[in-house]
């Protein structure tokens, strides 16, 4: 046999897999191990040099493993292909190794230096493969090796290495838990990682190592928010149930003061999409009633989770929809949870398993939110070929959602299922109509009626469930039903099913005075067959002669004696229990007395009705979606959900710092002293996000609601606050009412933040000591503001204090320009205030603004330097925005105003000046645009590169920016020599237009081409500030690039412009009404544009 | 998360299993079987059956039981979604995914399993990556590998993986770029009694069968999106785009895939294209029972229903039917009592008809229910909600494609009460 001197050989290499050539005497082996012959001929081709014998013999291991044989006695010879160049058959070896080094860890350790070395491989597919098998080798040996390999792995230049990295972290936990620390280092560099690949693989290393690291998400809630939509499927899931739980620690519940906004704001939320600019409107009307009361103010990091979640409704994977369901079920305001049932419904249309999973939870969320699902009550209804799990299930959100209303439907439903060839689900049926008429009384008698009818049905199984139900619902009202008591008496004879008899007896013994001459008469039937009985039956039997004994011993006592006698002799120990036990009760004897004399009262007491209620009641105290849920039961591993904190925690923990903080430190370390989180770093922050958070509220359909607005307020009504003071200090136009409107501000602020940021102010004044002056003006009016708004300081006085505290130096050096910055800054961000929107700031060039501010601040500062001049060149558009705030950009602040001339190059685009100014002390060299990561059809003009920006320089550039007709933002990179900027342009859809200039024949010629879909009307009321022509005139276009059109009467103001990019019209007419009540309308092919615009004007106009 | 995979066929015997944690023994699947044993009907057995120390989640297709085991808590629809894309995988690979088709590709199949999961977490789940790294079966490339010794694993990081795109891979090219759009609406109804319906709704898909070279950037527009109430979306569908123009924007992957579903919103009527007489009795003495049902077209807005077939599951009572069709092939199952009548094209001129008697059962009584009949149709080139694709344009290429749009209307779960 040719194979021989192969087989000694292997048999060999499994004893000392390094020397194959070790003697070894054959038939030893051979006697004991038939498996060594069997696997003789995949040894000899393992062990040849042809990679196609190889494959060959991989593969057939390969299928074996696969069926489930064992092929672990070829460990060593497969062990030493694993260097194989091949790379189908290393992957086949990977396969085996990691089935079973397991079981053979001595022989695994062999493999472990080629890994190490595919570990440096400049192939990324290859290091990760070699760390994924590494990290599945569970060889408690090779855990200093692994813990090595996955935290280089972590830090490696391909993402898909560092997902692979996180896929490790638990193999690794699950082997050793003591490595819990160092894994949990590696996670939380994993959770800072910008990728989407890893998003997901961390989080879920994350729950499955350390879930109860709660703090580790905070700097990373937000990035994991916003890359949510991104991420693969899987990692959705996992990061959405993860944020589920986070939530619930971090945020205050949304139902808890629900009561106090429903009244004014629940309107708004069930009125049609369109009506959201009118609820924006009553929700300010609200907020403004209720300033005292302390309304829930939702944080912005939870809309932000809100926000981000739900498009993802849409997906189509239904573990995603689930998630995202359960997400808005644990943590949404009850207006906000609606949203979820369209989609489940459509989950409904799937795999039967998906059906099954999602109709439990349907069950559960039906009981809590009825009206959700009502809409969808036919989605529901039963058809033949489902499963009957299916079907039970269906039949559970049906009796759930069934009501006053749509009771008849219901019924007469539930009678086409009575009829079903199904005999559980039949039963099921009945049970479901019980529930029904106990639930809603109106029909209770005709439920019963039917299933009286139903007792006479052929199938005894439908009869014996009947009857159990009907007991129930006698329970109830058992006075009117004497009738139905006698039906069933005869019942008896017929029926067998125990769990019926035992219902019917039990009914005539406790209602035995309603039906006196029949109940003597079924218990002389029971006692004859007695024997025969169930147990159940036999207890009942008892229970009725005991009952009758009492009312009616006369006609009964032989009867009852005889029984208890036969219940005596019974072989079942309960029984006996029970008839010994009813005998001394009823019947009085000498010693024991006291309880007989009760006996009646004990047997006959009223007994409540019974609740008919469904099994899916408690079960939303587990998550949503979760396994538990489903099986009721706690599963391993389960995170409970928990309860809303009463107080929400800081939540500044969320902020994070940004990547330039060196160059703040080194600031730092001049001053000698350090903090931790400095607080300017917060607000630039917070002011970000809510730029980026602008688009949201204005484009997303129907979410404005009460929560919304008031997200914005404790916190950025400081802001304000510094706003309206900076704006009154630059009241060139209005400084009379300007000083009004701080002092309304003032209080307003007093108002809030004494409830909101008493305990803060402390805090933040304390903490403003030790932030560090050096950091120039942009930072110290920020501080500033909030000084001001937690002791109602006016921003002057504190300004002034900090300018004590400043090293003159450093002043001089910065600019008076750069004042400017946080000014225009924030006035971007007035529009998500209740007061004073964006759109409100008068026409007035922002160029004007900075010079009185910048004046006063001269005066205050006696800085010497002058102004840019290029601040001064008249630029009649919007307010200035900032687009790179000087400290993110490193000394470089870069503003931009919508200059609302027409771009020379294209005239689609709309024209952006680019304002640079330059508060570091090195010159700036070579600022251009970089890479642009643009949305579709979004395109950009650059502006030519600006060599070099000398310190305390300013210039200015122009760019074009064809946003296509859509708010959505542009974003960009800024580069300078050294640095990239990530920067990104939103805008206002008023900025999307240009005028065009029409007689008012015309402008009604075009209207009539507009009607129907593409008009937006919506009424509002002009405050007494802006009822002169021109205020209205100068707010409108102030909000939106339009031109007037001539108009014969007074009080109708029209407007006319082009989109830029399309060139659709958008005519715009306020008709003013006497008393201040007005009508706006909007014309426009883009409704999208339409509805934006509609919103910005009213909100400017009603300011 | 998902510990091991059970693969189970229906006579009960496992026939590959695969472990991405520690082994989990097979005897685990006995609670499966015994469930299975309880459960009458394949489609019964619950997807989630606890164990003491695991839990058993499993779906059931192409008569397969796939049986996931999992140790932890994990969300149920996680697995099970995870488990139909394991079988939608199988048969992108194979054609179709049946055991003997798994059978004989065991290591690729293995080897496709290994790569979707890592430690139980899914890592590589769409099927174009998937085909990078471990190319599907051919006949030709079976040939070339054993000539040249190539194999059908890659052995490079499929490019999807890390680009932003990661559904569709790079370098594709075509010599024919075409692409096909497929609108595919199915109506479910039931009808009652009487012919009126109880419920009826169209849940529509389009399916894509895309061959673009290059990276094509793809709008799609409808010409009445209002229509569309609820809809989900391939991940490659910007939804940005969608929520501000109603319009389908996306990179697509290469091959076939479902580019979106959707539901049409309840408020429109539904055409309701066919309508089914029957006269279906039992008499309370006779061992006969009399069979009638005619099948005729309603609102099919000019067009030929075709490919009818009509399913019954008749009462246990009846013992078997003779019944004369007056088009089409009908048979009758006496075990499981399921008569089907595969009818063809509805001719309007001539109705297709299926009379006979039943013979019931000697002595039982009349059985209470009547069946339900289940109706199956197809009607080509018709959208019966009116959802009509506008035009289709192509960025981001120079070429031009050739651009094909189907419209079909098919039953979804039709019933008939009877």
């Amino acid at each position: 046999m040719s194979a021989a001197p192969a087989y000694s050989e292997d048999k060999g290499g499994s004893a000392g897999p390094g020397e194959p050539e070790y003697g070894h005497d054959p038939a030893s082996g051979g006697i004991f191990s038939s498996d060594y012959k069997r696997h003789d001929d995949l040894k000899e081709m393992l062990d040849t040099n042809k990679d196609s014998l190889k494959l060959e013999a991989m593969k057939r291991i390969v299928a074996m493993i696969a069926r489930g044989k064992n092929a672990s006695d070829l460990f060593p010879a497969v062990v030493k292909n694993v260097a194989c160049k091949n790379i189908e058959v290393k992957k086949l070896v990977y396969v085996y190794l990691v089935r079973y080094a397991e079981e053979q860890q001595d022989l695994a350790l062999l493999s472990i230096s080629t890994f190490q070395r595919g570990l440096k491989d400049p192939n990324q597919l290859i290091r990760a493969s070699a760390l994924r098998v590494l990290s599945s080798i569970r060889v408690p040996i090779i855990v200093p090796i692994m813990m090595l390999a996955i935290k280089e792995a972590a830090s490696d230049m391909s993402p898909y290495v560092r997902k692979t990295a996180a896929h490790a972290i638990p193999k690794l936990y699950s082997l050793d838990s003591d490595q819990k620390d160092q894994l949990i280092e590696v996670i939380e560099k994993l959770l800072a990682d910008k990728t989407t690949l890893v998003a997901g693989s961390v989080v879920m290393a994350f729950e499955e190592v350390c879930p109860e690291r709660i703090d580790l998400i905070h700097k990373n809630y937000r990035k994991l928010c916003n890359l949510l939509i991104d991420v693969e499927e899987w990692g959705q899931v996992v990061i959405i149930s993860m944020l589920t739980r986070y939530a619930r620690t971090q945020f205050l519940s949304p139902t808890q003061n629900e009561s106090l906004l429903e009244e004014n704001a629940e309107k708004a939320f069930y009125g049609s999409e369109e009506d959201e600019a009118k609820g924006a409107g009553s929700e300010d009307a609200a907020a403004a009633a209720l300033p005292a009361r302390k309304p829930y103010v939702m944080d912005p990091d939870h809309r932000l989770l809100l926000r981000n979640t739900k498009p993802l409704l849409q997906s189509r994977s239904a573990a995603v929809v689930m998630a995202v369901a359960q997400l808005y079920f644990h943590l949404a305001p009850k207006a906000e949870v609606g949203v979820i049932a369209k989609a489940l419904v459509r989950l409904l249309r799937s795999h039967s398993e998906v059906q099954y999973v999602v109709l439990q939870n349907v069950a559960t969320m039906s009981i809590k939110r009825r009206g959700m699902f009502e809409p969808y009550l036919k989605s529901f209804y039963i058809r033949s070929t489902d499963p009957t799990q299916i079907k039970i299930l269906k039949l559970e959100v049906l009796t759930n959602l069934a009501n006053e209303t749509n009771i008849p439907t219901v019924l007469r439903e539930f009678q086409t299922y009575i009829r079903s060839m199904d005999k559980d689900f039949v039963a099921a049926t009945i049970q479901a109509i019980g529930r029904c008429a106990t639930n809603i009384g109106r029909v209770r008698d005709t439920c019963l009626n039917g299933l009286v009818q139903l007792l006479s049905n052929r199938d005894e199984l439908v009869v014996a469930e009947s009857v159990v139900v009907i007991k129930k619902l006698l329970q109830m009202q058992p006075a009117q039903h004497g009738e139905i008591i006698k039906h069933l008496a005869k019942l008896t004879d017929n029926i067998q099913v125990p769990m019926a008899r035992a219902s019917i007896l039990w009914l005539i013994g406790e209602y035995c005075e309603h039906v006196p001459r029949i109940a003597p008469d079924v218990l002389r039937k029971m006692a004859k067959s007695f024997t025969a009985e169930e147990d159940i039956v036999k207890l009942q039997v008892i229970n009725l002669a005991a009952k009758l004994y009492l009312t009616n011993s006369k006609q009964t006592k032989l009867l009852t004696q005889y029984v208890l006698s036969l219940a005596k002799y019974d072989q079942n120990y309960d029984i006996r229990d029970r008839a010994r036990f009813t005998r001394q009760l009823i019947v009085p004897s000498e010693q024991g007395g006291a309880l007989s004399r009760h006996a009646k009262k004990l047997f006959l007491a009223p007994k409540p009705a019974p609740v008919l209620e469904s099994s899916f009641k408690d079960r939303d105290h587990f998550q949503l979606g979760s396994l538990s849920h489903l099986l009721n039961a706690k599963a391993t591993g389960y995170q409970e959900l928990p309860d809303w904190p009463e107080e929400a925690p800081d939540p500044s923990v969320r902020n994070v710092e940004e990547e330039d903080l060196s160059l703040i430190e080194t600031h730092v370390g001049l001053l000698g002293e350090y903090t931790e989180v400095p607080e300017w770093t917060k607000c630039s922050n917070r002011e970000k996000r809510k730029e980026k958070e602008k688009p949201f509220y204005s484009d997303s359909e129907g979410e404005s609601g009460p929560t919304e607005s008031a997200d914005s307020d404790p916190e950025s009504e400081s802001e304000s606050d510094s706003k309206s003071s900076s704006e009154s200090g630059s009241g060139e136009s209005s400084s009379e009412s300007d000083n009004e409107d701080q002092d309304e501000d003032e209080e307003k602020v007093r108002g809030s933040e004494s409830e909101q940021s008493e305990e803060d102010g402390e805090k933040r004044k304390t903490k403003k000591k030790k932030v560090p002056e050096g950091k120039g003006e942009a930072s110290s009016s920020d501080e500033g503001s909030e000084s001001s708004s937690s002791s109602s300081e006016s921003e002057m006085t504190s300004e002034s204090e900090e300018e004590q505290l400043e090293p003159a130096s450093w002043r001089r050096k910065t600019p008076p320009s750069s004042k400017s910055a946080p000014a225009a800054k924030e006035i971007s961000l007035l529009d998500l205030e209740d007061f004073t929107p964006p759109s409100v700031q008068p026409v007035s060039p922002p160029a004007i603004v900075s010079t009185s501010l910048a004046a006063d601040l001269e005066g205050l500062t006696l800085t010497d330097s002058t102004l840019v001049p290029s601040l001064l060149s008249p630029v009649s558009g919007v307010g200035r925005q900032e687009l790179l705030h000087r400290v993110a950009g490193e000394g470089l602040a870069v503003d931009y105003t919508f200059s609302r001339q027409p771009f020379s190059g294209d005239p689609h685009m709309v024209s952006v000046h680019i304002h640079f100014s330059n508060s570091s002390d090195t010159p700036i060299k070579g600022l251009h645009l970089g890479t642009s990561k643009l949305p579709a059809g979004i395109s950009i003009q650059e502006f030519p590169e600006i060599e070099s920006l000398a310190p305390g320089e300013s210039a200015t550039a122009v760019m074009g920016i064809n946003f296509c007709d859509s708010t959505q933002a542009a974003n960009f990179q800024l580069c300078t020599q050294t640095r990239q900027f990530y920067v990104s342009i939103q805008p206002p859809v008023g900025e999307l237009m240009a005028p065009v200039f029409m007689s008012e024949n015309e402008f009604k010629k075009e209207q009539g081409k507009l009607m129907g879909m593409n008009e937006i009307t919506e009424k509002l009321m002009l405050p007494d500030t802006c009822r002169s022509d021109h205020i209205v005139v100068q707010k409108v276009t102030t909000t939106a690039n339009l031109g007037r059109v001539p108009c014969g009467t007074s009080d109708e103001y029209r407007f006319a412009g082009r989109t830029l990019t399309s060139g659709s019209l958008v005519l715009l007419t306020l008709d003013a009404r006497p008393a201040g009540a007005a009508q706006l309308t909007v014309n426009s092919e883009k409704m999208v544009i339409g509805t934006m615009l509609v919103k910005d004007v009213i909100q400017a106009l009603t300011q | 998360m998902i510990h091991s995979l059970f693969l189970i066929n229906s006579s009960g015997d496992i026939f590959l299993e695969k472990h991405w944690k520690s082994v989990v023994s097979r005897s685990v699947c006995d609670y499966f079987f015994e469930a299975q044993e309880r459960a009458t009907e394949a489609e019964n057995v619950p997807p989630v059956i606890p164990t003491p120390h695991h839990y058993l989640l499993s779906v059931y297709r192409h008569k397969i039981f796939f049986v996931a085991v999992i140790q932890t808590e994990v969300p149920p629809l996680f697995v099970i979604e995870f488990l139909h894309r394991v079988v939608d995988t199988f048969q992108d690979y194979f054609g179709v995914c049946s055991e003997p088709v798994i059978k004989d590709n065991v290591v690729v199949v293995y080897e496709v399993l290994e790569e979707m999961l890592d430690n139980g977490f899914p890592l590589a789940t769409e099927s174009n990556i998937l085909k990078e790294l471990i190319k599907p079966p051919t006949i030709l490339r079976t040939v070339v590998n054993t000539i040249t010794g190539s194999t059908n694993v890659g052995d490079q990081l499929p490019t999807g993986q890390l680009s932003v795109v990661p559904w569709r891979r790079t370098g594709v090219k075509y010599t024919n770029n075409e692409a096909y759009f497929d609108v595919i609406e199915e109506i479910d109804a039931i009808i009652d009694k009487s012919g009126s319906t109880i419920t009826a709704e169209i849940q529509g898909v389009i399916d894509a069968c895309v061959k673009l070279t290059g990276m094509p950037d793809l709008t799609l527009s409808f010409m009445n999106p209002r229509l569309l109430d609820d809809v989900s979306f391939h991940p490659c569908v910007r939804f940005k785009r969608w929520e501000s123009e109603r319009i389908l924007s996306f990179i697509p992957p290469d091959g076939n895939f479902r580019l979106l579903s959707y539901h049409v919103s309840a408020q429109n009527l539904v055409a309701i294209p066919v309508y089914v007489k029957h006269n279906i009795s039992f008499r309370d003495s006779s061992s006969f029972g009399r069979f009638e049902i005619t099948v005729g077209p309603k609102q099919t807005m000019g067009k030929t229903i075709e490919g009818v077939t009509v399913t019954s599951q008749m009462p246990k009572g009846v013992l078997n039917m003779s019944l004369t069709p007056s088009q089409g092939t009908h048979t009758f199952d006496p075990v499981t009592k399921m008569l089907s009548w595969d009818v063809g094209k509805i001719n309007p001129q001539k109705l297709p008809s299926l009379k006979g008697t039943m013979s019931l059962q000697a002595g039982a009584s009349k059985p209470d229910e009547n069946p339900t009949i289940n109706l199956q149709f197809k009607i080509q080139q018709l959208a019966i909600s009116g959802l009509k694709v506008n035009r289709l344009d192509m960025y981001g290429e120079k070429y031009k494609p050739f651009k094909g749009i189907k419209y079909m209307t098919k039953a979804g779960k039709f019933q008939v009460r009877t």
